[in-house]
């Protein structure tokens, strides 16, 4: 297995090395589930959680992880900063070189942050992109893609396997999506079918980049694929600078998961959603609820997941 | 390269045998015991210890009692190697509180492999009594740590390389030292 020195990008890991990191993550997932929940495996080593933008589960998630393999963590949130981005990305870098950071964490609301991070030299330790504004988000594509093997394999028979042969449908607003693009290059990846159903105004111009196929009518696409999972995705409104769709009452009707939709899908299907959810508009609370959703599990493997690509990071030699 | 046998099958299968006894003569039976066998091939000899102790001591159940333990996660050599893939850790579903742990490995060298199974021990409970089997002592100890129950003392030079097959594993048993 090639080193990884980054996880910048879903790109970034072949079938071997994503799969390697899922199996570690199952260990990961044994050590979260007893009563002393901690491993000296970092210990010494220091890890900066550097937040331009918003967060509450995957910040939470990574400091659980990085405390968990007791490593040094040092939370920075940098929301309010009047310095221009590129400007203070530097400083900030150069910032923690100086303190010896082993590992940034970083989130950022600008595309390629992380890249930038990696690649300037303002830094030397291990970067992980934890969300770079419409772009990319690899932690989270890869505890979906643990959520997915552990629902469709079970626990205790997942280790070693990709996801060969699974149909995923990602609906919504694909276009803001980090999730989406990360969640489409990871599961083709591990030889899953990709399928995103949306309304055109919010599939990517880049689309036809990645290996996925478009489908515009919900009901009709979950008739043709029979998926093994759907994967609702938070409407961005944050991000949304025009009019996408008419009338969130429209959106949620045409585009939304809901009883009747669930009551289609083949049993044991798999309804996920990255959170946090927007109740009523792309997910009936009813469905959220339904012991189909993997919402709350999606979660607790995220700390696995995180652990993992600590561990697969940092406790190594590095030069 | 020079290679020689140590231990054929059969030495190797006369050891286990005496450290399955030695184990029972010094617990005073088989009662509270459990056997952790460290990966990869540590997991092996635990599993055919226990299953000569189940044969001589039927009250003595050999799969309720053997575990697996993975200590990678524990090892202080992390920062020195490229990074280890981490395996399963099984620990009987009794638990280990108040047991008796023999720890089973292969070879005993540095003693590091040990020191981190004595950590990752404790993350899953306090035994009341720890001991340590291994098929092969080849001395250059770098802590103070020793084996209770050895199978053959080998006095080697730093230089030389010790290999033990497995038939589970490798196809053969054997020991060999490779120079």
């Amino acid at each position: 297995m090639s080193q990884l020195k980054h996880l910048l990008s879903a790109n970034d890991l072949s079938r071997d090395a994503a799969i390697g990191i899922l199996d570690v993550a199952e260990e990961m997932a044994g050590v979260n589930a007893r009563a002393i929940k901690k491993l000296p495996t970092l210990q010494g080593k220091t890890v900066v959680n550097l937040f331009f933008e918003d967060s509450t589960r995957t910040r939470i998630s990574f400091e659980l992880a990085e405390k968990r393999l007791s490593a040094d963590v040092i939370n920075f949130a940098a929301k309010g900063s009047s310095v221009s981005k590129g400007e203070s990305l530097k400083d900030t870098a150069q910032t923690l070189e100086a303190m010896g950071a082993d590992a940034v964490v970083i989130r950022h609301g600008a595309s390629g942050a992380a890249q930038k991070l990696a690649q300037s030299g303002w830094i030397d330790g291990a970067i992980v992109n934890a969300g770079d504004g419409t772009h990319e988000h690899p932690t989270q594509a890869l505890l979906d893609a643990f959520t997915i093997r552990r629902r469709v394999y079970g626990v205790g028979s997942s280790a070693g396997r990709g996801l060969d042969g699974l149909k995923v449908v990602i609906v919504g607003d694909v276009l803001h999506s980090r999730v989406a693009r990360s969640n489409a290059i990871l599961l083709n990846t591990l030889g899953a079918e990709v399928h995103f159903v949306a309304p055109p105004t919010l599939i990517p111009a880049d689309a036809s980049n990645i290996k996925a196929k478009l489908h515009y009518d919900f009901d009709a696409a979950l008739a043709e694929v029979k998926p093994d999972a759907v994967m609702m995705l938070r409407i961005q409104s944050e991000r949304m600078n025009a009019s996408y769709f008419p009338s969130e009452r429209e959106y949620s009707r045409v585009w939304g998961m809901n009883s009747e939709r669930l009551a289609a899908l083949k049993p044991g299907a798999l309804l996920m959603h990255p959170g946090p959810m927007n109740r009523g508009l792309e997910i009936t609370a009813t469905a959220a609820d339904s012991p189909n959703s993997t919402i709350l599990e999606q979660v607790s493997n995220g700390v696995s997941v995180r652990m993992a690509v600590l561990y697969t990071l940092l406790a190594t030699e590095r030069n | 390269m020079a290679s020689r046998t140590v231990l054929t099958g059969d030495d190797i299968d006369r050891a286990i045998t005496r450290i399955a006894h030695e184990i029972v003569e010094s617990n005073h039976g088989t009662k509270n015991l459990i056997l952790l066998g460290i990966p990869t091939r540590g997991v092996l000899l635990a599993e055919r210890i226990a299953k000569v102790i189940q044969r001589h001591y039927p009250e003595f159940s050999a799969s309720a009692s053997v575990g697996r333990l993975d200590i990678t996660m524990y090892r202080d050599d992390l920062s020195l190697h490229p990074n280890r893939p981490v395996t399963e850790t099984n620990i009987p579903a009794a638990g280990i509180d108040g047991a008796v742990v023999v720890l089973v490995d292969d070879v005993l060298y540095s003693g590091r492999t040990i020191r981190a199974s004595l950590d990752a021990l404790n993350a899953h409970g306090r035994p009341s009594v720890v001991r340590l089997a291994v098929l092969v002592d080849r001395g250059h100890r770098e802590l103070p740590i020793r084996a209770d129950f050895v199978g053959k003392n080998l006095p080697t030079s730093r230089e030389e390389r010790i290999r033990v097959q497995m038939s589970e594993n490798d196809g053969e048993n054997c020991v060999v030292i490779e120079s």
